[in-house]
């Protein structure tokens, strides 16, 4: 019974439940037992979970989840339960209340499972940077499995979580879900309440799904998704979204920029791309050759944009509200200055003197000035490539899972990760990951971008290709 | 260049202590970094506004209604340090 229901996709397994044919508890007993095995075996395992539930109760009875265990990634509140944002500043720290989009999930019907390693405040890449310590790619474990979400990724990928919550800020919901070969989506900045998640940076986080198909994934956004009091820059999708139904891609034209598709790129990955835009063309896509102009400097925007927000953000981590305080302060300063040091890790430090010499007196204007406005010319590029075509395609990644420890020394090998999922988040589009092959037995993700509030497009686009493409994530499961 | 009395001027800034062995790798990490995104600079950006917020949204206030807020020993369950009327913090000048 329990293989057969480890095989099932988390629709599958809701459905399962409203037909009676397997009761919640099972279900949850299942997913628990896995997931406190691999915390129980830390970083003998793939070390994806920070914390796991000891029942599944606090969600809705029914629902459209119908008590499918969710998986929700460290730095999402959860009220009463431990969310550190992967971060040691944060040791020890219970959230009085619980994030909008996790409280709307076990509305729905689906039960707060575990929480997952990520990298410290989701800086990163390979979720090497995290006070838990590293997470394994379940297809080899001597590999990263991507990140910041690194933790849901692979809890997916494993079949340790039977879906995910993550977030995306450059890529840390795409590149992982690509590393790890399961589905992630980044939906159109704002359709997902920001409220209680803990910030990296505020103009680019967005929450997405981490799911093992394309069908979970529009299920789990339908659930979360929609305007938020709580959250001034929510907004609510011009129409719900649907589950996915196409079987043909008849008349779509996707756009495939030259700057994303070509240098910097791997033989194996880009193979396996050109076979899955085979594949479009064989549901009746249409190929264009299209042209982002300002992508190739969207990385270099965003390591001013989103290190100058994080070092704003992150100037709340004093030692005076919550989490770590450093032993015997002198002084005030002394505290503040001493517990930052104990508490953020080498990358978040990095990023947070990044960030604040970018917007120091006499910078501000050659770095975070200059980047806004990069930013304004990303957006027109993809503004104007939106005109002749419905979609874009892109390799998620430029390369396949890397090995633990390759990229840790050289900050900028670790930022090339981000190259072909940055640009969609300065430009605020909606993407998605979905697994198109193997490339030396590693999963390649293949991204598909859609212009702002285009979620059902890209999903129904994404599901025709994912039966076309047949991937077989089973190599993954644990 | 970003040299070692720049560092310290900027890790006072963002109230972050780094220790000795700290500043040399921070200096070399933060120039490789800092020169790499100069790249910025090459483009012609002249009258092209700045983008802070790419998603419109403008003036959405909610009505101004009173409503309960944390209460007080809840906000301050999760302090280091606290009275039962605020966070306790070291004197500024000790």
């Amino acid at each position: 019974m329990s293989a057969e229901l480890l095989a099932l996709s988390a629709a599958q397994a809701a459905e399962r439940v409203a037909a009676g044919e397997v009761s919640r508890d099972e279900l949850f007993a299942l997913y628990r037992e896995r997931a406190a095995a691999d915390r129980a075996a830390a970083e003998e395992g793939l070390n994806c979970f920070t914390w796991v539930a000891d029942a599944g109760d606090g969600a809705a009875a029914g629902g459209p989840l119908n008590g499918v265990p969710l998986a929700v990634k460290d730095l999402f509140c959860t009220k009463g339960v431990p969310s550190q944002s992967g971060s040691k500043i944060l040791e020890g720290y219970l959230p009085p209340y619980t994030a909008t989009a996790v409280q709307r999930l076990a509305g729905a019907g689906a039960p707060l499972l575990a929480k997952t390693n990520q990298d410290e405040f989701a800086m990163g890449s390979s979720n090497e940077n995290s006070a838990f310590g590293p997470v394994r790619n379940p297809w080899d474990r001597g590999r990263v499995p991507g990140g910041s979400s690194g933790g849901s990724a692979a809890a997916v990928a494993a079949g340790l979580a039977p879906w995910a919550l993550g977030t995306d800020t450059g890529g840390s919901i795409r590149q992982p879900a690509a590393l790890c070969g399961i589905v992630g989506m980044k939906p159109t900045y704002g359709s997902v309440s920001r409220y209680g998640m803990i910030a990296f940076a505020s103009s680019l986080d967005q929450a997405g799904p981490l799911t093992r198909d394309v069908r979970d994934a529009a299920l789990l956004l339908s659930q979360m998704a929609g305007q938020d009091p709580c959250d001034a820059t929510s907004l609510a999708l011009p129409q719900p979204v649907a589950l996915p139904s196409a079987e043909r891609l008849d008349g779509v034209r996707i756009g495939v920029p030259a700057e994303l598709t070509g240098e910097g790129i791997e033989a194996g990955v880009l193979e396996a791309f050109r076979a899955a835009l085979d594949e479009a063309v064989s549901l009746g896509a249409e190929l264009e050759e299209i042209e982002l102009p300002h992508a190739p400097h969207a990385l270099s925007a965003y390591y001013v944009l989103a290190p100058a927000e994080a070092s704003s953000n992150l100037a709340r981590y004093d030692g005076v509200r919550y989490g770590l305080r450093a032993c015997e302060p002198r002084d005030l300063l002394d505290m503040y200055t001493r517990t930052r040091h104990d508490g953020f890790g080498a990358e978040v430090k990095r990023r947070v003197m990044l960030g604040t010499y970018a917007l120091s007196s006499g910078y501000y204007e050659a770095y975070y000035g200059r980047a806004q406005r990069v930013r304004t010319k990303i957006a027109e590029d993809f503004a104007a490539a939106f005109e002749r075509v419905a979609l874009i395609a892109t390799p998620t990644a430029p390369s396949v899972a890397f090995a633990l420890g390759s990229k840790t020394g050289d900050p900028l090998a670790m930022y090339l990760n981000d190259y072909c999922t940055v640009p969609m988040s300065l430009a605020g589009v909606p993407a998605i990951s979905i697994p198109c092959g193997l490339s030396d037995g590693l999963p390649v993700g293949l991204q598909l971008a859609g212009p702002a509030f285009s979620e059902n497009a890209l999903l129904d686009a994404a599901y025709a290709l994912e039966q076309a493409l047949a991937f077989d994530g089973s190599g993954a499961r644990v | 260049m970003i040299d070692r009395d720049e560092v310290l001027h900027v890790a006072r800034l963002a109230r972050l202590a780094l220790s000795e062995e700290e500043i040399e790798p921070m200096a070399r990490e933060l120039s490789a970094v800092a020169d790499w995104v100069a790249k910025i600079g090459e483009l012609d950006l002249d009258g092209v506004p700045p983008t802070s917020h790419v998603v419109e949204v403008t003036g959405r206030l909610r009505a101004d209604e009173p409503r309960p807020c944390l209460p007080r020993e809840i906000a301050l369950a999760q302090a280091p340090d606290a009275t039962d009327e605020g966070f306790l913090v070291p004197s500024p000048q000790a």
